[in-house]
């Protein structure tokens, strides 16, 4: 064993191993990321060329796959589609050149718009609910408040299935099944329990002296708030804002099961692309990539605070 | 890049104009609810003339078939508003009468002169009635549909093919009339290479998650003699579901799934399907009747490389009935809208244009007509496929017996585990429970 | 931490400090007294609001003031509380309730009209001596365990590595964090696509590096494949979750410590297992448990890969749970089965977290 070599040195890595250890993490982030590039090469293949066999790696890019994820189509004779006015646009003619006529817009954009308001909503409800519960909890003394944020935690560990169960039967008495509302409300209640949990954990490392001296210099508790903890809490609450909203836009099990037409958000209705035959593999990888695009922008934008919560959630408790 | 934009801004604008449209027209708007799949793209074609002829808007909800009956179950079990019509499946007709889902249709037929007898038998019974053989109609039989075979006629014809299998079983390479026939020529183009890539024999049913399998392995298991019940006593079915010819059945079954599929067919339904026979992987392939027309207008397999042929015999001869009946659901509140669109649909003169566009009519005076057997060429493998037809239970439960069913098949014929006798007899018990918690026995 | 009270150091430079420090604890932030009303604070978008704020104050006429400043401070910790706990009630604890009533009876979904009837304990029975069941939970745990296993040695040999600090290590963490961004179930249908055995690109590449040809690679149809097939993808999904908060672990480690340990002469190797490994340990099992439950309620990106299929080979419990009350619509039994996850989750988490602490006062 060489004596002191800071070669090995644990707090300062030596040149070489840091090469080694670059190395390998490139290689293992390249190697998760080729699904990924190949579900956005898989969007820009036309449906053949999506399922030919071996794979094909290179081919003629067409934009097929998005304009079958926007429209629905019907099959037409050649002389009809002969017969109808030029085409407008690649769209139509990609489509024709399949014997095919737009017959109109497919459900795709009403199902993201529903993710967004749905998540978006639910995300800014969860946050402003859980800012408020956890500067609650964090400032007065709640009875029994350790037992309650546990409680409220545990909740968390049903099957989401299991929860749907009687959400199912509840929303169906209250007119609530398939509605936006409804499942905004869902979302917060499921994120609110997060929400609270992380927050109380930001806000209680915001001394409260500083709180104290704003009220001594004439301020209200609320003004105190608002003036003092908010500006210093905004970290905790984008990256509790970035949790829920990952959660929100993702979840599946409660959009399938209580929505069908009015609210059904983008992850129930991707995977029911169906082309002609078998699964129109190009529109769910247009879709798929369409549907990823909002929350990879929020992630790298806010990734700090994203870090920031996760690492926290492990530092606490 | 200059195309493109134009292109995205012309998709634009078509959006927001079609969005618009329906502001426009504030008249009547019918919302019809049925699966994604050929025929209802060509129900929309023909919907245009009630649009012409009444001035109601038709919207439609499609789902695609691995969905549609988790989705609209749903629906209709939480009373939902979405759907004012809606192409149920044959077995939702019991517990959706039972439920109060459907609006009942005995009156409204009475009075608008509309008379069942005017349908094809099996698919009044199959896709109307509840209880079955009673005259309660819940529903007007919409797309008559059965479980039947295609195969690639170029391959069979093709001299040095025709050579090999004579010479190998003493007959001629045709369409097969029995399932020993079938699996004879399954394994025979199992593996080969055909124009230079390898086949294989056939594709079959084996869908998991919603009623695939099942819909598949009836074709076989009634042929063998495999019964629901006793005939004398209702649900009685030790001895007749678990049989030694049902148990023959299921092993014939699962002998052809190991034989002669392709590789990676463990969860096939009607695409996939379709689509390996599509793609030239097999030389046969079951599947619905639907799926005939569009695979007889397919470039690469249609025309003349396209023949069809009923599910063949063997000790009995029957077939797995699909199709469904057009109902109106009771939570619509356009239900006399509904009903009108009903009225048109049952006109002799629109069941023919069904036929025309793609569509199965059940109305006698379409499929009884003389020219009906060549007016295509699936049109004679129909009439004798629809000629055989035998369903599966159509009771308000029949969710739960079906979820039994396919838990227990697919475990024995794809996840091969037990033997045929165990998952039959185990499917007796599932089956038992379930009438048991209903009440029945 | 220092008292600075030094006036005028920008809020925003402090927070940006704060979330740079990945993972240790971060002291109160510095801050100066806060300012009187009526002073401006320097940051823009907060300044609008602290403005709109005084506007408030100012404006509101004396007598609605003095009563708002004498909102006690139990009415506002009841007022801020309240939303959050009666959101909570309505969706979370009632719905609970109402699932425990439910268990009991032999109520239907799909027979909204016919009479509920109480079954006592027969739905619990039943779930228990049912041997479907019991193979669902065995698949469940098989799921759980590999998973875990699996994502916790990758994740916290990547945390290690990226601890190294080589260059640009900030932005391929936030690379390989991509896969976590997306929804289990449209992760579920495409990789579908990619385990296809004649054209998906899973096999093709294995066939490239095995010489097995693709048509016997059928991770979804071949009953001892599929299992692994989950396991696969859930740990391409989440490995990523694992590896952040080893990171954090291993960030939490403070330096003093390895250099005290270099001057005892200790080799990497005994530093690795007497430092590195029992102060990650308490972020390590907070990973596990996360993951454990996260993966027990598991059901979407399963759903969609296999459908529970082949047979029941991948058919986790929350598959199991959704076909007996979305498919059967047997109400009353699912909502017994649903009943005994919760608690055995609830019982297992709870046991775990006792260790966990024991773990963290060592």
């Amino acid at each position: 064993m060489s004596a002191a070599n800071s070669a090995h040195s644990v707090v300062a890595p030596s040149r070489s191993s840091k090469r080694i250890a670059g190395t390998i993490v490139v290689l293992y982030a390249l190697i998760t990321l080729i699904p990924l590039v190949w579900i956005f090469l898989t969007s820009i293949k036309s449906p053949p060329d999506s399922i030919s066999y071996p794979p094909k790696i290179v081919f003629t890019p067409s934009l097929e796959g998005y304009c079958n994820l926007f429209t629905t189509r019907t099959r037409q004779t050649p002389d009809y589609i002969a017969s109808l006015p030029a085409p407008v646009g690649t769209c139509d003619e990609v489509t024709r050149k399949r014997n095919m006529v737009i017959a109109g817009p497919s459900n795709f954009l009403p199902r993201f718009i529903n993710s967004l308001v749905i998540a978006f909503g639910s995300t800014f409800l969860a946050v402003l609910l859980g800012t408020l519960a956890a500067y609650g909890f964090s400032r007065f003394k709640v009875p029994l408040a350790d037992d309650l944020l546990f409680f409220i935690l545990s909740t968390r560990m049903m099957p989401p299935i299991a929860v749907a169960i009687p959400i199912y039967l509840m929303y169906r008495e209250l007119g609530l099944s398939d509605t936006a509302v409804g499942m905004i409300l869902l979302y917060t209640a499921v994120n609110v329990s997060l929400a609270v949990w992380l927050l109380k954990g930001f806000i209680d490392e915001i001394p409260r002296e500083y709180e104290e001296a704003a009220m001594i210099d004439g301020y209200t508790r609320l003004q105190a708030f608002r003036k003092v903890v908010l500006p210093q809490a905004t970290t905790g609450i984008a990256a509790t804002a970035i949790f829920c909203l990952i959660f929100a836009w993702n979840e599946y099990a409660f959009a399938a099961l209580l929505t069908s037409g009015e609210a059904q958000t983008a992850p129930p209705f991707i995977p029911t692309i169906i082309g002609e035959g078998g699964q129109d593999w190009p529109a769910v990888a247009a879709g798929t990539t369409i549907f990823l695009i909002p929350i990879l922008v929020f992630t790298i934008l806010l990734r700090k605070q994203l870090l920031r919560g996760i690492t926290f959630g492990a530092v606490r408790k | 890049m200059q195309k493109t934009s134009k292109a995205l801004l012309g998709l634009a604008a078509a959006l927001v104009m079609s969005s618009a449209l329906p502001n426009l027209a504030k008249a009547e708007e019918l919302t019809l609810c049925w699966a994604a799949w050929d025929p209802a793209n060509a129900l929309v074609e023909l919907s245009k003339d009630f649009t012409a002829k009444t001035g109601t808007q038709m919207k439609f909800e499609f789902v695609p078939w691995t969905s549609y009956a988790d989705r609209f179950l749903n629906e209709l079990n939480s009373h939902g508003k979405l759907c004012d019509l809606i192409i149920g499946d044959s077995q939702w007709i019991g517990g959706s009468a039972e439920n109060g889902h459907y609006v009942k249709l005995n009156d409204f037929f009475d009075k608008e002169g509309i008379k069942m007898d005017d349908f094809v038998p099996a698919t009044v019974v199959g896709y109307s009635e509840w209880p079955k053989n009673t005259p309660n109609y819940w529903a007007l039989p919409a797309m008559g549909d059965v479980v039947g075979w295609t195969y690639r006629k170029d391959w069979f014809e093709k001299p040095e093919l025709q050579k090999e299998f004579k010479a190998k079983y003493g007959r001629d390479l045709a369409a097969p009339k029995t399932y020993d026939e079938l699996k004879q020529i399954a394994e025979f183009f199992q593996k080969r290479e055909i124009d230079g890539k390898t086949v294989y024999g056939a594709s079959i049913y084996t869908e998991r998650g919603s009623e695939g399998i099942t819909m598949g392995v009836t074709n076989v298991l009634y042929d063998w003699g495999f019964q629901y019940e006793n005939p004398k006593k209702p649900y009685d079915m030790e001895g007749f579901v678990n049989s030694a010819d049902a148990v023959k059945g299921l092993e014939f079954y699962k002998s052809l799934y190991d034989c002669c599929t392709p590789p990676g067919s463990s969860n096939v339904y009607m695409v996939e399907s379709a689509d390996a026979f599509k793609s030239g992987q097999v030389a046969m392939q079951m599947n619905f009747a639907f799926t005939w027309p569009g695979l007889y207008k397919d470039e690469k397999v249609g025309g003349d490389r396209i023949g069809f042929f009923p599910n063949p015999a063997e000790k009995a001869h029957f077939a797995q009935l699909g199709g469904q009946g057009i109902s109106v659901v009771s939570y619509s509140d356009k239900r006399d809208a509904a009903l009108q669109y009903i009225k048109w649909f049952a006109q002799p003169d629109v069941q023919a244009k069904w036929w025309e566009l793609g569509g199965f009519s059940c109305l006698n005076s379409v499929v009884n007509a003389p020219d009906f057997a060549k007016s295509q060429p699936y049109a004679q493998a129909f009439l004798d496929s629809m000629a055989i037809v035998k369903d599966f239970w159509a009771e308000p439960s029949y969710a739960s017996l079906l979820q039994a069913m396919q838990k227990r098949v697919h475990n024995y014929v794809v996840a091969g585990n037990g033997t045929a006798k165990e998952a039959l007899d185990g499917l007796v018990k599932d089956w038992s429970d379930v009438f048991k918690d209903d009440g029945k026995i | 931490m220092p008292d600075e009270g030094t006036g005028g150091t920008p809020l925003r430079a402090i927070l940006t400090r704060v979330a740079a420090r990945i993972g240790r604890r971060a002291g109160p932030p510095d801050l100066p007294y806060p300012n009187r009303p009526g002073e401006k604070l320097t940051i823009s978008h907060s300044s609008i609001v602290e403005n709109a704020v005084d506007a408030t104050a100012r404006a509101t006429p004396v007598s609605v003031a003095r009563r708002v400043r004498g909102l006690s401070d139990r009415a506002i910790a009841w007022l801020f509380i309240a939303p959050a706990i009666i959101l909570l009630l309505a969706i979370n604890i009632f719905p609970l309730i109402w699932a425990i009533y439910l268990s009991f009876t032999n109520y239907r979904a799909n027979r909204p009209n016919a009479p509920v009837q109480g079954v006592g304990f027969g739905n619990y029975q039943r779930v228990l001596n049912d041997p479907d069941i019991w193979q669902a939970m065995q698949t469940t745990a098989h799921f759980v365990f590999w998973t875990i296993l699996l994502q916790t040695v990758i994740g916290f040999s990547l945390a290690y590595l990226i601890d190294r600090k080589f260059r640009g290590h900030a932005f391929w963490t936030t690379i390989i964090l991509i896969p976590m961004m997306l929804s289990p179930a449209v992760v579920g249908n495409f990789w579908r696509f990619l385990y296809e055995p004649q054209i998906g690109l899973f096999a093709y590449a294995v066939s490239l590096v095995s010489g097995i040809p693709t048509s016997d690679i059928q991770m979804l149809g071949n009953v001892t494949l599929a299992p692994w097939a989950i396991i696969i993808v859930d740990t391409w999904m989440w490995t990523p979750y694992v590896m952040l908060i080893c990171l954090a672990g291993l960030r939490s480690i403070p330096d003093y410590i390895y250099e005290a340990a270099e001057v005892d002469r200790a080799s990497p190797w005994r530093q690795f297992w007497s430092i590195t490994v029992p102060m990650a340990l308490p972020f390590i099992m907070l990973a596990v448990l996360f993951r454990g439950i996260e993966n027990f309620k598991m059901f979407d990106m399963v759903t969609l890969l296999t459908g529970g299929g082949p047979g029941s080979v991948t058919e986790v419990a929350s598959i199991t749970l959704k076909r007996a009350a979305f498919e059967s619509w047997a109400t009353g039994r699912a909502s017994a089965f649903a009943i005994i996850l919760f608690v055995a989750v609830f019982g297992l988490a709870n046991i775990y977290v006792k260790a966990l602490n024991r773990v963290k006062q060592r």
